[in-house]
């Protein structure tokens, strides 16, 4: 019993219930919003740059309210991501005969989880009330990153296993054989960023970025020194590879060959329905939204924006510097949704590479380039003390 | 007979992939622009824009029946629309006309005239068939209901949607 009670007693529950409570925000407030809103965005982007509309009725019903018509801002169809949940919702959930039942359940939670779960170790802002904006401030944070994300990848090779008919299983092995052919040019070119930081805390690379510019777009201190420029090279190097592989690892298009609908059907998530479909479509657009935030962390400097006055722990828990903290986290996400932007924007541009196009790309060039490129960054960082 | 598609001899900055994806990207975005800007001319926003005062003449709509200029009917129910009709939308319970009534000589008249909206086909057979001009295809094309019962259009609404088509023959008027 006294164990019991000195176990109560030694946990820091005031950390628990603020780490609790910066999850629930990211996910429920941020997060999942943002995912539904980047699904309404990729329908939206893709009409508007294939000359069409795109879903611009579904209002919110305020009809039902009583009112004369529906809810339409400006865009119009903005209620869809809404309607689009409730239509999953309310969908059958049908489990096929012919699926092995268990794996066939696990692999839309291991599809959706580690997306969600990378998050942790991401800075999305500097404080607010008194808290840092980081749900888990580790000193491992990238190499978490990695590893979590890596997991990723189970989820589709069991649906596309556990699916028990063809177009999955193929989706299935694409999709492994080129997650894990991507993820070593993925770790290869952080690395290169790594070295200049020495640091794999994503806070302290985020502090670097203050201190020093922003990674990729160096000067924004406002110091111009002639080794920054000639680390931007490499940097700018990293950035591309970095990016590439992310495209590839979060499945997007030009590298969706597990899904890709004109061979595969669907790939992996063919025989799912309803909820479990969903879970992969939104495990999907949380992996890019991961990634984006990454890109951010890693080159484009997280929360700071230049000349923008920096709130501290004590400040924050008063009314300006929690406004403070607040534009911090928009600022991030604001970055984040530039990238979602990207991604939608090259999808929507780009033809799928066909699978030995892709393997090429991956073994006989981006990993190639990451590597040198990690070994011209040391020799940079060598010779210019 | 087989033959070689030649490959195109790509420049140094094709080979590097990006450059030929930016300017996709500026391709893309340029589409994006116009639409954001209303410069590019999409399809008709259907409920809100309708195409109806511009319909054609010779636009086939649902089927009516008409009325001549002394508000009776045209229909003689000599059913050659009902055996006319392809999918068998039509079908028509002929009556006798009593022998007081002003047009007795016509001998027929629909007791009851259905058209099954949910088979009808547009296909203007029985407006063509017609010895009496009593059936024309008008240009009502939303046509809509709760249920197949619903869409089943008995006389009163295929006159309602007809209306009167004067002018046309004079057999059945006592004064010519």
């Amino acid at each position: 019993m006294n164990v019991l009670l000195d176990f109560i007693a030694s946990v820091p529950w005031g950390l628990m219930t603020a780490a609790i409570a910066k999850t629930l925000f990211l996910i429920f407030l941020v997060v999942l919003p943002l995912v539904s809103y980047t699904v309404y965005a990729e329908r939206r982007v893709s009409a508007l740059i294939q000359d069409r509309v795109g879903p611009n009725r579904t209002g919110f019903p305020t009809s039902l309210l009583g009112f004369q018509k529906d809810l339409q801002l400006f865009l119009g169809g903005l209620g869809q991501p809404v309607a689009d949940a409730m239509k999953f919702m309310l969908k059958e959930e049908f489990t096929p005969g012919h699926v092995n039942k268990v794996y066939f359940w696990l692999a839309p939670i291991l599809a959706m989880v580690p997306a969600l779960s990378t998050l942790a170790v991401v800075p999305f802002g500097n404080f607010m009330l008194g808290q840092k904006m980081v749900v888990a401030d580790v000193n491992v944070g990238i190499l978490y990153v990695f590893a979590v994300a890596s997991i990723g990848v189970y989820g589709i090779v069991i649906a596309g296993w556990s699916s028990n008919s063809k177009y999955p299983f193929l989706g299935g092995i694409r999709a492994s054989s080129q997650m894990i052919s991507y993820e070593l040019s993925l770790g290869l070119s952080a690395v290169p960023v790594l070295m200049l930081i020495g640091n794999l805390n994503l806070s302290e690379v985020i502090q670097y970025q203050i201190n020093n510019g922003w990674l990729l777009v160096p000067f924004t201190n406002g110091v111009f020194t002639l080794k920054k420029l000639v680390l931007w090279g490499p940097i700018a190097i990293s950035f591309i590879v970095f990016t590439i592989s992310m495209f590839a690892e979060t499945n997007r298009l030009p590298f969706d060959l597990p899904e890709s609908e004109t061979e595969l059907v669907a790939g992996y998530h063919t025989e799912y329905s309803a909820m479990k479909f969903a879970l992969f479509f939104l495990g999907e657009y949380a992996a890019m939204i991961v990634g984006s935030s990454l890109i951010v962390v890693l080159f484009l400097g997280g929360w700071h924006l230049p000349l923008l006055p920096m709130n501290t722990i004590e400040s924050s828990e008063t009314l300006p510097g929690a406004i403070l903290g607040l534009i911090h986290i928009s600022v991030f996400f604001a970055k984040v949704a530039a990238l979602l932007f990207l991604f939608i924007w090259i999808r929507w541009t780009l033809p799928r590479f066909r699978f030995d196009q892709l393997m090429k790309l991956g073994w006989l060039y981006l990993f190639e380039i990451a590597l040198a490129n990690i070994f011209l960054t040391a020799a940079i960082l060598a010779l210019w003390k | 007979m087989a033959y070689t598609v030649r490959r195109p001899n790509l420049t140094f900055w094709e080979k590097l992939y990006l450059p030929t994806i930016a300017s996709g990207l500026a391709i893309t975005l340029k589409h994006l622009r116009k639409m954001l800007m209303g410069e590019t001319k999409v399809t008709m926003q259907y409920p809100e824009e309708k195409w109806d005062s511009e319909l054609p003449e010779y636009y086939r709509g649902a089927p009516t029946l008409v009325k001549d200029d002394h508000e009776r009917e045209r229909c003689v129910a000599c059913q050659l629309c009902e055996f006319i009709c392809p999918p068998r939308a039509i079908t028509i319970t002929p009556g006798e006309l009593p022998s007081e009534n002003r047009f007795a000589k016509v001998e027929k008249f629909p007791k009851e005239f259905q058209i099954d909206m949910t088979r009808c086909i547009y296909c203007g057979l029985c407006e063509e068939v017609c010895p009496e001009q009593a059936i024309y295809l008008r240009k009502d094309y939303a046509i809509t209901g709760e249920n197949r019962a619903e869409m089943i259009h008995h006389k009163a609404k295929l006159y309602e949607l007809g209306g009167t088509m004067p002018d046309l023959v004079h057999k059945w008027n006592p004064d010519k």
